[in-house]
Protein backbone atom coordinates (compact mmCIF):
# COMPACT_ATOMS: atom_id res chain seq x y z
CA UNK A 1 0.00 0.00 0.00
CA UNK A 2 1.30 3.45 -0.88
CA UNK A 3 1.99 5.89 1.89
CA UNK A 4 -0.80 8.21 0.68
CA UNK A 5 -3.35 5.44 1.13
CA UNK A 6 -1.74 3.90 4.18
CA UNK A 7 -2.50 6.63 6.70
CA UNK A 8 -6.21 6.96 5.85
CA UNK A 9 -6.45 3.17 5.91
CA UNK A 10 -4.74 2.89 9.30
CA UNK A 11 -6.84 5.75 10.56
CA UNK A 12 -9.98 3.79 9.70
CA UNK A 13 -8.77 0.56 11.26
CA UNK A 14 -6.61 1.70 14.19
CA UNK A 15 -8.15 4.99 15.37
CA UNK A 16 -11.09 3.34 17.12
CA UNK A 17 -8.88 0.65 18.63
CA UNK A 18 -6.51 3.06 20.33
CA UNK A 19 -9.31 5.46 21.29
CA UNK A 20 -11.30 2.60 22.81
CA UNK A 21 -8.35 1.34 24.86
CA UNK A 22 -7.53 4.83 26.11
CA UNK A 23 -11.15 5.69 26.86
CA UNK A 24 -11.43 2.53 28.90
CA UNK A 25 -8.20 3.47 30.68
CA UNK A 26 -9.19 7.08 31.41
CA UNK A 27 -12.90 6.57 32.01
CA UNK A 28 -15.88 8.38 30.58
CA UNK A 29 -14.85 11.76 32.02
CA UNK A 30 -11.85 12.06 29.74
CA UNK A 31 -13.00 10.91 26.31
CA UNK A 32 -11.61 14.09 24.74
CA UNK A 33 -8.11 13.43 26.11
CA UNK A 34 -8.13 10.00 24.49
CA UNK A 35 -9.27 11.55 21.21
CA UNK A 36 -6.57 14.24 21.39
CA UNK A 37 -3.79 11.74 22.03
CA UNK A 38 -4.81 9.54 19.12
CA UNK A 39 -5.29 12.50 16.77
CA UNK A 40 -1.81 13.78 17.75
CA UNK A 41 -0.38 10.34 17.05
CA UNK A 42 -1.80 10.28 13.54
CA UNK A 43 -0.72 13.87 12.93
CA UNK A 44 2.84 12.93 13.86
CA UNK A 45 2.66 9.90 11.57
CA UNK A 46 1.55 11.97 8.61
CA UNK A 47 4.35 14.47 9.24
CA UNK A 48 7.16 11.97 9.79
CA UNK A 49 6.21 9.24 7.31
CA UNK A 50 6.19 11.78 4.51
CA UNK A 51 9.76 12.86 5.29
CA UNK A 52 11.40 9.58 6.19
CA UNK A 53 10.91 5.99 5.19
CA UNK A 54 7.86 4.21 6.47
CA UNK A 55 8.38 2.36 9.75
CA UNK A 56 8.75 -1.38 9.35
CA UNK A 57 5.52 -2.02 11.20
CA UNK A 58 3.34 1.11 10.92
CA UNK A 59 0.65 -0.20 13.28
CA UNK A 60 3.18 -1.04 15.99
CA UNK A 61 4.71 2.42 15.47
CA UNK A 62 1.31 4.03 16.06
CA UNK A 63 0.76 1.98 19.20
CA UNK A 64 4.18 2.89 20.61
CA UNK A 65 3.74 6.60 19.92
CA UNK A 66 0.24 6.55 21.41
CA UNK A 67 1.56 4.76 24.50
CA UNK A 68 4.37 7.29 24.93
CA UNK A 69 2.02 10.21 24.48
CA UNK A 70 -0.33 8.72 27.04
CA UNK A 71 2.51 8.23 29.54
CA UNK A 72 3.67 11.82 28.93
CA UNK A 73 0.16 13.03 29.50
CA UNK A 74 -0.27 11.07 32.71
CA UNK A 75 3.11 12.30 34.00
CA UNK A 76 2.31 15.93 33.20
CA UNK A 77 -1.12 15.56 34.65
CA UNK A 78 0.32 14.07 37.80
CA UNK A 79 2.88 16.86 38.25
CA UNK A 80 0.13 19.38 37.78
CA UNK A 81 -2.11 17.61 40.24
CA UNK A 82 0.70 17.39 42.81
CA UNK A 83 1.32 21.10 42.64
CA UNK A 84 -2.26 22.04 43.13
CA UNK A 85 -3.47 19.25 45.35
CA UNK A 86 -1.67 17.66 48.25
CA UNK A 87 -4.15 14.84 48.55
CA UNK A 88 -3.02 13.08 45.40
CA UNK A 89 0.66 12.94 46.47
CA UNK A 90 0.44 9.39 47.61
CA UNK A 91 -0.35 8.49 44.01
CA UNK A 92 3.12 9.55 42.82
CA UNK A 93 4.03 6.23 41.33
CA UNK A 94 0.79 5.73 39.46
CA UNK A 95 2.12 6.85 36.09
CA UNK A 96 4.92 4.29 36.25
CA UNK A 97 2.52 1.51 37.03
CA UNK A 98 -0.21 2.18 34.55
CA UNK A 99 0.10 -0.21 31.70
CA UNK A 100 -1.25 0.79 28.36
CA UNK A 101 -2.41 -2.54 27.07
CA UNK A 102 -2.74 -2.63 23.28
CA UNK A 103 -2.99 -6.39 22.99
CA UNK A 104 -5.57 -7.92 20.65
CA UNK A 105 -7.57 -9.08 23.64
CA UNK A 106 -7.72 -5.71 25.34
CA UNK A 107 -8.42 -3.93 22.05
CA UNK A 108 -11.38 -6.22 21.39
CA UNK A 109 -12.68 -5.90 24.92
CA UNK A 110 -12.33 -2.14 24.86
CA UNK A 111 -14.00 -1.77 21.48
CA UNK A 112 -16.95 -3.92 22.52
CA UNK A 113 -17.30 -1.94 25.72
CA UNK A 114 -17.18 1.32 23.76
CA UNK A 115 -19.86 0.17 21.32
CA UNK A 116 -22.20 -0.31 24.25
CA UNK A 117 -21.27 3.08 25.72
CA UNK A 118 -21.72 4.92 22.43
CA UNK A 119 -25.09 3.25 21.77
CA UNK A 120 -26.31 3.81 25.34
CA UNK A 121 -30.03 4.61 25.28
CA UNK A 122 -29.52 7.75 27.43
CA UNK A 123 -28.85 9.62 24.18
CA UNK A 124 -31.31 10.05 21.29
CA UNK A 125 -30.75 7.85 18.22
CA UNK A 126 -29.26 10.57 16.00
CA UNK A 127 -26.75 11.49 18.72
CA UNK A 128 -25.79 7.84 19.10
CA UNK A 129 -25.14 7.53 15.37
CA UNK A 130 -23.03 10.68 15.53
CA UNK A 131 -21.05 9.38 18.50
CA UNK A 132 -20.46 6.05 16.79
CA UNK A 133 -19.10 7.81 13.72
CA UNK A 134 -16.98 10.12 15.82
CA UNK A 135 -15.49 7.78 18.41
CA UNK A 136 -15.61 4.41 16.69
CA UNK A 137 -15.13 5.34 13.06
CA UNK A 138 -12.81 8.31 13.48
CA UNK A 139 -15.10 10.64 11.50
CA UNK A 140 -14.52 14.34 12.05
CA UNK A 141 -17.31 16.85 12.65
CA UNK A 142 -17.11 17.96 9.03
CA UNK A 143 -17.51 14.43 7.65
CA UNK A 144 -20.44 13.68 9.93
CA UNK A 145 -22.09 16.97 8.94
CA UNK A 146 -21.73 15.97 5.27
CA UNK A 147 -23.17 12.55 5.94
CA UNK A 148 -26.21 14.01 7.68
CA UNK A 149 -26.53 16.85 5.17
CA UNK A 150 -26.33 19.42 7.93
CA UNK A 151 -23.77 21.96 9.13
CA UNK A 152 -20.75 21.59 11.40
CA UNK A 153 -22.26 23.63 14.20
CA UNK A 154 -25.25 21.29 14.58
CA UNK A 155 -23.07 18.20 14.69
CA UNK A 156 -20.51 19.75 17.01
CA UNK A 157 -23.20 20.66 19.53
CA UNK A 158 -24.88 17.28 19.16
CA UNK A 159 -21.63 15.44 19.93
CA UNK A 160 -20.79 17.71 22.87
CA UNK A 161 -24.23 17.22 24.37
CA UNK A 162 -24.05 13.46 23.88
CA UNK A 163 -20.63 13.19 25.55
CA UNK A 164 -21.78 15.40 28.39
CA UNK A 165 -24.82 13.18 28.84
CA UNK A 166 -22.61 10.08 29.12
CA UNK A 167 -20.58 11.88 31.78
CA UNK A 168 -23.53 13.11 33.83
CA UNK A 169 -25.14 9.68 33.66
CA UNK A 170 -21.78 8.24 34.83
CA UNK A 171 -21.88 5.53 32.17
CA UNK A 172 -19.17 2.97 32.85
CA UNK A 173 -16.98 1.84 29.98
CA UNK A 174 -17.55 -1.85 30.35
CA UNK A 175 -19.48 -4.57 28.67
CA UNK A 176 -22.96 -5.09 29.98
CA UNK A 177 -23.55 -8.09 32.18
CA UNK A 178 -25.09 -11.24 30.74
CA UNK A 179 -28.51 -10.31 32.08
CA UNK A 180 -28.37 -6.88 30.43
CA UNK A 181 -26.95 -8.01 27.14
CA UNK A 182 -30.13 -8.84 25.20
CA UNK A 183 -31.73 -5.54 25.99
CA UNK A 184 -28.63 -3.45 25.36
CA UNK A 185 -27.64 -5.40 22.27
CA UNK A 186 -30.93 -4.57 20.59
CA UNK A 187 -30.27 -0.82 20.90
CA UNK A 188 -26.73 -1.34 19.58
CA UNK A 189 -28.08 -3.25 16.57
CA UNK A 190 -30.66 -0.55 15.92
CA UNK A 191 -27.94 2.12 15.82
CA UNK A 192 -25.76 0.02 13.51
CA UNK A 193 -28.80 -0.58 11.28
CA UNK A 194 -29.54 3.15 11.13
CA UNK A 195 -25.88 3.95 10.51
CA UNK A 196 -25.85 1.52 7.60
CA UNK A 197 -29.07 2.86 6.13
CA UNK A 198 -27.73 6.39 6.40
CA UNK A 199 -25.01 5.35 3.98
CA UNK A 200 -27.11 3.09 1.80
CA UNK A 201 -30.21 5.22 1.33
CA UNK A 202 -29.13 8.81 2.05
CA UNK A 203 -29.67 11.34 -0.69
CA UNK A 204 -26.12 12.68 -0.29
CA UNK A 205 -24.14 12.70 -3.52
CA UNK A 206 -20.76 11.79 -2.04
CA UNK A 207 -20.51 8.11 -3.01
CA UNK A 208 -17.20 7.50 -1.21
CA UNK A 209 -18.61 8.88 2.02
CA UNK A 210 -21.80 6.84 1.71
CA UNK A 211 -19.84 3.68 1.06
CA UNK A 212 -17.63 4.45 4.05
CA UNK A 213 -20.68 4.72 6.31
CA UNK A 214 -21.85 1.30 5.14
CA UNK A 215 -18.42 -0.25 5.61
CA UNK A 216 -18.06 1.21 9.09
CA UNK A 217 -21.47 -0.09 10.11
CA UNK A 218 -20.43 -3.52 8.83
CA UNK A 219 -17.09 -3.42 10.66
CA UNK A 220 -18.80 -2.56 13.93
CA UNK A 221 -21.39 -5.30 13.45
CA UNK A 222 -18.54 -7.72 12.72
CA UNK A 223 -17.00 -6.74 16.03
CA UNK A 224 -20.08 -8.02 17.79
CA UNK A 225 -19.88 -11.33 16.01
CA UNK A 226 -16.25 -12.27 15.79
CA UNK A 227 -12.98 -10.43 15.61
CA UNK A 228 -11.78 -12.85 12.98
CA UNK A 229 -14.67 -12.47 10.61
CA UNK A 230 -13.52 -9.01 9.59
CA UNK A 231 -9.89 -8.33 10.01
CA UNK A 232 -8.26 -11.68 10.43
CA UNK A 233 -7.07 -11.05 13.97
CA UNK A 234 -5.61 -13.89 15.95
CA UNK A 235 -8.11 -16.04 17.70
CA UNK A 236 -7.51 -16.04 21.40
CA UNK A 237 -9.32 -16.58 24.64
CA UNK A 238 -11.05 -13.26 24.12
CA UNK A 239 -13.32 -15.08 21.68
CA UNK A 240 -15.34 -16.29 24.62
CA UNK A 241 -16.42 -12.67 25.02
CA UNK A 242 -18.04 -12.75 21.62
CA UNK A 243 -20.41 -15.46 22.65
CA UNK A 244 -22.26 -12.79 24.54
CA UNK A 245 -22.84 -10.59 21.52
CA UNK A 246 -22.66 -13.17 18.73
CA UNK A 247 -26.44 -13.55 18.70
CA UNK A 248 -28.78 -14.53 15.87
CA UNK A 249 -30.07 -10.94 15.58
CA UNK A 250 -26.55 -9.59 15.09
CA UNK A 251 -25.83 -12.25 12.45
CA UNK A 252 -29.09 -11.42 10.69
CA UNK A 253 -28.17 -7.74 10.61
CA UNK A 254 -24.74 -8.50 9.18
CA UNK A 255 -26.30 -10.81 6.58
CA UNK A 256 -28.61 -7.98 5.55
CA UNK A 257 -25.67 -5.60 5.26
CA UNK A 258 -23.69 -8.10 3.17
CA UNK A 259 -26.55 -8.70 0.72
CA UNK A 260 -27.30 -4.99 0.36
CA UNK A 261 -23.64 -4.07 -0.03
CA UNK A 262 -23.16 -6.69 -2.73
CA UNK A 263 -25.07 -4.31 -5.03
CA UNK A 264 -23.39 -1.13 -3.86
CA UNK A 265 -21.27 -0.61 -6.97
CA UNK A 266 -24.10 -1.63 -9.29
CA UNK A 267 -26.81 0.58 -7.82
CA UNK A 268 -25.24 4.02 -8.07
CA UNK A 269 -24.03 5.85 -11.13
CA UNK A 270 -21.07 8.24 -11.13
CA UNK A 271 -23.27 11.06 -9.85
CA UNK A 272 -24.54 9.08 -6.90
CA UNK A 273 -27.96 8.62 -8.50
CA UNK A 274 -29.71 5.30 -8.01
CA UNK A 275 -29.76 2.78 -10.85
CA UNK A 276 -32.95 0.72 -10.69
CA UNK A 277 -32.61 -2.90 -9.68
CA UNK A 278 -33.69 -4.25 -13.07
CA UNK A 279 -31.23 -1.99 -14.88
CA UNK A 280 -28.20 -2.94 -12.79
CA UNK A 281 -25.20 -4.69 -14.29
CA UNK A 282 -25.22 -8.01 -12.42
CA UNK A 283 -21.51 -8.46 -13.16
CA UNK A 284 -20.97 -5.68 -10.64
CA UNK A 285 -22.77 -7.61 -7.90
CA UNK A 286 -20.18 -8.75 -5.39
CA UNK A 287 -20.51 -12.54 -5.22
CA UNK A 288 -18.09 -12.81 -2.30
CA UNK A 289 -20.31 -10.55 -0.18
CA UNK A 290 -23.37 -12.56 -1.21
CA UNK A 291 -21.66 -15.74 -0.01
CA UNK A 292 -20.75 -14.08 3.27
CA UNK A 293 -24.33 -12.92 3.64
CA UNK A 294 -25.54 -16.48 3.15
CA UNK A 295 -23.11 -17.67 5.83
CA UNK A 296 -24.30 -15.09 8.37
CA UNK A 297 -27.96 -15.71 7.51
CA UNK A 298 -27.34 -19.38 8.18
CA UNK A 299 -25.79 -18.48 11.55
CA UNK A 300 -28.78 -16.22 12.24
CA UNK A 301 -31.24 -19.07 11.85
CA UNK A 302 -30.29 -20.50 15.25
CA UNK A 303 -32.70 -19.86 18.07
CA UNK A 304 -36.42 -19.41 17.83
CA UNK A 305 -36.80 -15.64 17.78
CA UNK A 306 -37.24 -13.74 14.55
CA UNK A 307 -36.31 -10.09 14.15
CA UNK A 308 -36.91 -7.55 11.45
CA UNK A 309 -33.25 -8.04 10.53
CA UNK A 310 -33.97 -11.70 9.75
CA UNK A 311 -36.89 -10.76 7.53
CA UNK A 312 -35.08 -7.93 5.77
CA UNK A 313 -32.05 -10.17 5.27
CA UNK A 314 -34.36 -12.81 3.79
CA UNK A 315 -35.83 -10.27 1.37
CA UNK A 316 -32.35 -9.04 0.46
CA UNK A 317 -31.27 -12.65 -0.08
CA UNK A 318 -34.02 -13.25 -2.65
CA UNK A 319 -32.93 -10.09 -4.43
CA UNK A 320 -29.44 -11.49 -4.97
CA UNK A 321 -31.00 -13.57 -7.73
CA UNK A 322 -32.45 -11.40 -10.45
CA UNK A 323 -34.50 -14.00 -12.30
CA UNK A 324 -38.22 -13.32 -11.79
CA UNK A 325 -39.53 -16.62 -10.51
CA UNK A 326 -42.85 -17.33 -8.87
CA UNK A 327 -40.98 -18.81 -5.91
CA UNK A 328 -38.86 -15.69 -5.45
CA UNK A 329 -41.78 -13.26 -5.36
CA UNK A 330 -43.97 -15.52 -3.24
CA UNK A 331 -41.16 -15.69 -0.67
CA UNK A 332 -40.55 -11.96 -0.79
CA UNK A 333 -44.28 -11.31 -0.35
CA UNK A 334 -44.51 -13.54 2.71
CA UNK A 335 -41.39 -11.98 4.23
CA UNK A 336 -42.91 -8.51 3.76
CA UNK A 337 -46.19 -9.72 5.29
CA UNK A 338 -44.28 -10.88 8.37
CA UNK A 339 -42.16 -7.73 8.47
CA UNK A 340 -45.27 -5.55 8.49
CA UNK A 341 -46.70 -7.59 11.34
CA UNK A 342 -43.58 -6.78 13.38
CA UNK A 343 -43.22 -3.15 12.37
CA UNK A 344 -45.13 -0.93 9.96
CA UNK A 345 -43.27 1.42 7.66
CA UNK A 346 -44.56 3.14 4.52
CA UNK A 347 -41.69 1.78 2.43
CA UNK A 348 -42.35 -1.79 3.59
CA UNK A 349 -46.05 -1.33 2.78
CA UNK A 350 -45.21 -0.12 -0.75
CA UNK A 351 -42.65 -2.85 -1.37
CA UNK A 352 -45.06 -5.47 -0.07
CA UNK A 353 -47.65 -4.29 -2.58
CA UNK A 354 -45.13 -4.53 -5.41
CA UNK A 355 -44.30 -8.10 -4.34
CA UNK A 356 -48.05 -8.81 -4.21
CA UNK A 357 -48.36 -7.71 -7.83
CA UNK A 358 -45.50 -9.99 -8.82
CA UNK A 359 -46.84 -12.96 -6.83
CA UNK A 360 -50.63 -12.61 -7.11
CA UNK A 361 -51.10 -10.34 -10.12
CA UNK A 362 -51.54 -6.63 -10.79
CA UNK A 363 -55.30 -6.42 -10.35
CA UNK A 364 -55.22 -7.68 -6.78
CA UNK A 365 -52.28 -5.41 -6.04
CA UNK A 366 -54.10 -2.31 -7.36
CA UNK A 367 -56.95 -2.85 -4.89
CA UNK A 368 -54.46 -3.28 -2.04
CA UNK A 369 -52.32 -0.34 -3.16
CA UNK A 370 -55.26 2.04 -3.16
CA UNK A 371 -56.08 1.04 0.41
CA UNK A 372 -52.57 2.05 1.52
CA UNK A 373 -53.47 5.57 0.48
CA UNK A 374 -50.08 7.25 0.93
CA UNK A 375 -51.11 10.06 -1.41
CA UNK A 376 -48.33 12.43 -0.34
CA UNK A 377 -45.59 9.93 -1.19
CA UNK A 378 -44.14 9.99 -4.72
CA UNK A 379 -43.27 6.31 -4.45
CA UNK A 380 -46.94 5.50 -3.85
CA UNK A 381 -47.88 7.18 -7.12
CA UNK A 382 -44.95 5.61 -8.95
CA UNK A 383 -46.13 2.20 -7.76
CA UNK A 384 -49.72 2.80 -8.89
CA UNK A 385 -48.42 4.17 -12.18
CA UNK A 386 -46.49 0.95 -12.64
CA UNK A 387 -49.45 -1.24 -11.63
CA UNK A 388 -51.97 0.53 -13.88
CA UNK A 389 -49.65 0.43 -16.89
CA UNK A 390 -51.24 -1.92 -19.41
CA UNK A 391 -54.46 -2.13 -17.40
CA UNK A 392 -55.65 1.44 -17.42
CA UNK A 393 -53.03 3.66 -19.01
CA UNK A 394 -55.03 6.85 -18.40
CA UNK A 395 -54.94 6.20 -14.65
CA UNK A 396 -51.30 5.18 -14.89
CA UNK A 397 -50.49 8.54 -16.47
CA UNK A 398 -52.42 10.43 -13.76
CA UNK A 399 -50.44 8.69 -11.02
CA UNK A 400 -47.14 9.17 -12.81
CA UNK A 401 -47.90 12.88 -13.14
CA UNK A 402 -48.56 13.04 -9.39
CA UNK A 403 -45.27 11.25 -8.76
CA UNK A 404 -43.51 13.72 -11.04
CA UNK A 405 -44.84 16.66 -9.03
CA UNK A 406 -43.92 15.12 -5.67
CA UNK A 407 -40.39 13.85 -6.31
CA UNK A 408 -37.36 16.04 -5.79
CA UNK A 409 -34.82 13.78 -7.44
CA UNK A 410 -33.73 14.73 -10.95
CA UNK A 411 -33.13 11.12 -11.95
CA UNK A 412 -36.63 10.20 -10.78
CA UNK A 413 -38.08 13.05 -12.84
CA UNK A 414 -36.33 11.89 -15.99
CA UNK A 415 -37.39 8.30 -15.37
CA UNK A 416 -41.03 9.19 -14.67
CA UNK A 417 -41.27 11.49 -17.69
CA UNK A 418 -40.01 8.64 -19.84
CA UNK A 419 -42.66 6.30 -18.40
CA UNK A 420 -45.40 8.84 -19.10
CA UNK A 421 -44.31 9.06 -22.73
CA UNK A 422 -44.33 5.26 -23.01
CA UNK A 423 -47.81 5.07 -21.47
CA UNK A 424 -49.17 7.67 -23.85
CA UNK A 425 -47.94 5.64 -26.81
CA UNK A 426 -49.79 2.54 -25.66
CA UNK A 427 -53.44 1.93 -26.31
CA UNK A 428 -55.59 1.40 -23.25
CA UNK A 429 -56.95 -2.14 -23.59
CA UNK A 430 -60.69 -2.49 -23.99
CA UNK A 431 -62.22 -3.57 -20.65
CA UNK A 432 -62.78 -7.28 -20.55
CA UNK A 433 -60.17 -7.98 -23.20
CA UNK A 434 -56.91 -9.75 -22.55
CA UNK A 435 -55.58 -8.86 -19.14
CA UNK A 436 -52.03 -7.81 -18.56
CA UNK A 437 -50.55 -9.86 -15.76
CA UNK A 438 -47.02 -10.54 -14.67
CA UNK B 1 -58.19 5.42 16.03
CA UNK B 2 -60.12 2.86 18.02
CA UNK B 3 -59.35 -0.81 18.57
CA UNK B 4 -61.75 -3.34 17.13
CA UNK B 5 -61.78 -7.04 17.89
CA UNK B 6 -62.32 -9.32 14.94
CA UNK B 7 -63.71 -12.69 15.97
CA UNK B 8 -63.46 -15.41 13.34
CA UNK B 9 -66.11 -18.10 13.46
CA UNK B 10 -66.46 -21.19 11.35
CA UNK B 11 -68.24 -24.51 11.26
CA UNK B 12 -65.47 -26.93 12.09
CA UNK B 13 -67.41 -29.84 10.64
CA UNK B 14 -67.38 -28.13 7.26
CA UNK B 15 -63.59 -27.76 7.33
CA UNK B 16 -61.37 -30.37 5.64
CA UNK B 17 -60.58 -33.03 8.24
CA UNK B 18 -57.02 -33.90 7.26
CA UNK B 19 -55.73 -31.12 5.05
CA UNK B 20 -52.69 -31.92 2.90
CA UNK B 21 -49.51 -29.88 3.45
CA UNK B 22 -50.28 -28.06 0.19
CA UNK B 23 -53.77 -27.15 1.41
CA UNK B 24 -52.39 -25.95 4.73
CA UNK B 25 -49.75 -23.89 2.96
CA UNK B 26 -52.36 -22.36 0.68
CA UNK B 27 -54.53 -21.51 3.69
CA UNK B 28 -51.61 -19.89 5.50
CA UNK B 29 -50.80 -17.83 2.40
CA UNK B 30 -54.41 -16.58 2.13
CA UNK B 31 -54.39 -15.51 5.78
CA UNK B 32 -50.96 -13.90 5.60
CA UNK B 33 -51.81 -12.03 2.40
CA UNK B 34 -55.02 -10.74 3.96
CA UNK B 35 -53.58 -9.74 7.34
CA UNK B 36 -50.45 -8.36 5.60
CA UNK B 37 -52.80 -6.10 3.63
CA UNK B 38 -54.24 -4.71 6.87
CA UNK B 39 -50.75 -4.25 8.30
CA UNK B 40 -49.71 -2.44 5.09
CA UNK B 41 -52.43 0.12 5.86
CA UNK B 42 -50.95 0.48 9.35
CA UNK B 43 -54.27 -0.65 10.79
CA UNK B 44 -53.23 -3.85 12.52
CA UNK B 45 -53.33 -3.68 16.31
CA UNK B 46 -52.46 -7.27 17.10
CA UNK B 47 -52.34 -10.16 14.68
CA UNK B 48 -54.03 -12.23 17.37
CA UNK B 49 -54.07 -16.01 17.39
CA UNK B 50 -55.77 -19.11 16.18
CA UNK B 51 -57.61 -21.24 18.71
CA UNK B 52 -57.63 -25.01 19.08
CA UNK B 53 -61.06 -26.47 18.48
CA UNK B 54 -61.40 -28.26 21.82
CA UNK B 55 -62.35 -26.35 24.96
CA UNK B 56 -64.41 -26.22 28.10
CA UNK B 57 -67.33 -24.08 29.10
CA UNK B 58 -67.76 -23.35 32.78
CA UNK B 59 -71.25 -22.57 34.02
CA UNK B 60 -72.73 -21.73 37.39
CA UNK B 61 -72.80 -24.42 40.05
CA UNK B 62 -69.51 -25.81 38.81
CA UNK B 63 -71.00 -27.30 35.68
CA UNK B 64 -68.22 -27.86 33.17
CA UNK B 65 -69.06 -28.84 29.63
CA UNK B 66 -66.87 -29.83 26.71
CA UNK B 67 -66.75 -26.93 24.26
CA UNK B 68 -69.59 -24.69 23.22
CA UNK B 69 -70.41 -26.76 20.15
CA UNK B 70 -73.31 -28.88 21.29
CA UNK B 71 -75.76 -26.03 20.93
CA UNK B 72 -74.30 -24.07 18.03
CA UNK B 73 -72.74 -25.32 14.85
CA UNK B 74 -69.97 -22.78 14.53
CA UNK B 75 -67.22 -21.93 16.96
CA UNK B 76 -64.56 -19.29 17.42
CA UNK B 77 -61.42 -20.26 15.52
CA UNK B 78 -59.35 -17.14 16.12
CA UNK B 79 -59.19 -13.42 16.70
CA UNK B 80 -57.26 -10.28 15.75
CA UNK B 81 -57.33 -6.63 16.75
CA UNK B 82 -57.45 -3.89 14.12
CA UNK B 83 -57.27 -0.11 14.39
CA UNK B 84 -59.91 1.97 12.65
CA UNK B 85 -61.65 5.33 12.93
CA UNK B 86 -65.14 3.83 12.93
CA UNK B 87 -67.02 0.54 12.99
CA UNK B 88 -67.69 1.03 9.27
CA UNK B 89 -63.98 1.30 8.54
CA UNK B 90 -63.24 -1.75 10.70
CA UNK B 91 -65.96 -3.68 8.89
CA UNK B 92 -64.47 -2.66 5.55
CA UNK B 93 -61.17 -4.26 6.65
CA UNK B 94 -62.79 -7.68 6.93
CA UNK B 95 -63.35 -7.80 3.16
CA UNK B 96 -61.37 -10.67 1.72
CA UNK B 97 -60.96 -12.41 5.08
CA UNK B 98 -60.26 -16.07 4.23
CA UNK B 99 -62.80 -17.25 6.81
CA UNK B 100 -65.58 -15.90 4.58
CA UNK B 101 -64.53 -18.07 1.64
CA UNK B 102 -64.52 -21.05 4.02
CA UNK B 103 -68.16 -20.45 4.91
CA UNK B 104 -67.42 -18.74 8.22
CA UNK B 105 -68.00 -15.20 9.42
CA UNK B 106 -66.28 -12.33 11.16
CA UNK B 107 -67.77 -10.51 14.09
CA UNK B 108 -66.54 -6.90 14.47
CA UNK B 109 -66.69 -5.40 17.96
CA UNK B 110 -65.37 -2.11 19.21
CA UNK B 111 -63.09 -2.48 22.23
CA UNK B 112 -64.33 -0.52 25.22
CA UNK B 113 -61.06 0.32 26.97
CA UNK B 114 -61.12 -0.19 30.72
Amino acid sequence: MKQAELIPHLFRTEYRKIVSVLCKLFGIDHIEIAEDIVSDTFLLASELWGLKDLPENPTAWLYTVAKNKTRDYLRRNLLFAQHISKEVRHNTTVSEEIEIDLSVKNINDSQLAMIFVVCHPCNPAEARIGLALNLLCGFGVEEIANAFLTNREVIYKRLQRAKEKLRTEKIQIEQPTLSEIDDRLSTVLMILYLLYNEGYYSSGQDITLRKDLCLEAMRLTCLLIDSQACEGNERDEALAKFEQTNKPFANALLALMCFQSSRFDARLDQNGETILYQDQDTDLWDQELIRRGEYFLDQASQGNKISKYHLEAGIAYWHTNRADTKEKWENILQLYNQLLLIEYSPIAALNRTYALAKANGKREAIIEAEKINLTGNHLYHSLLGELYTGIDNAKAILHLQNALELTRSTTDKIRITQKITECKQKETPIPGSKQYEF
Amino acid sequence: MQDFLLVYRADLNAMPKNPSPEQMQATTKRWMDWIGGIAAQNKLGDRGNRLYPSGKVVKADNVIADGPYTEIKECIVGYSIVKAASIEEATELTKGCPILAAGGNVEVREVNQM
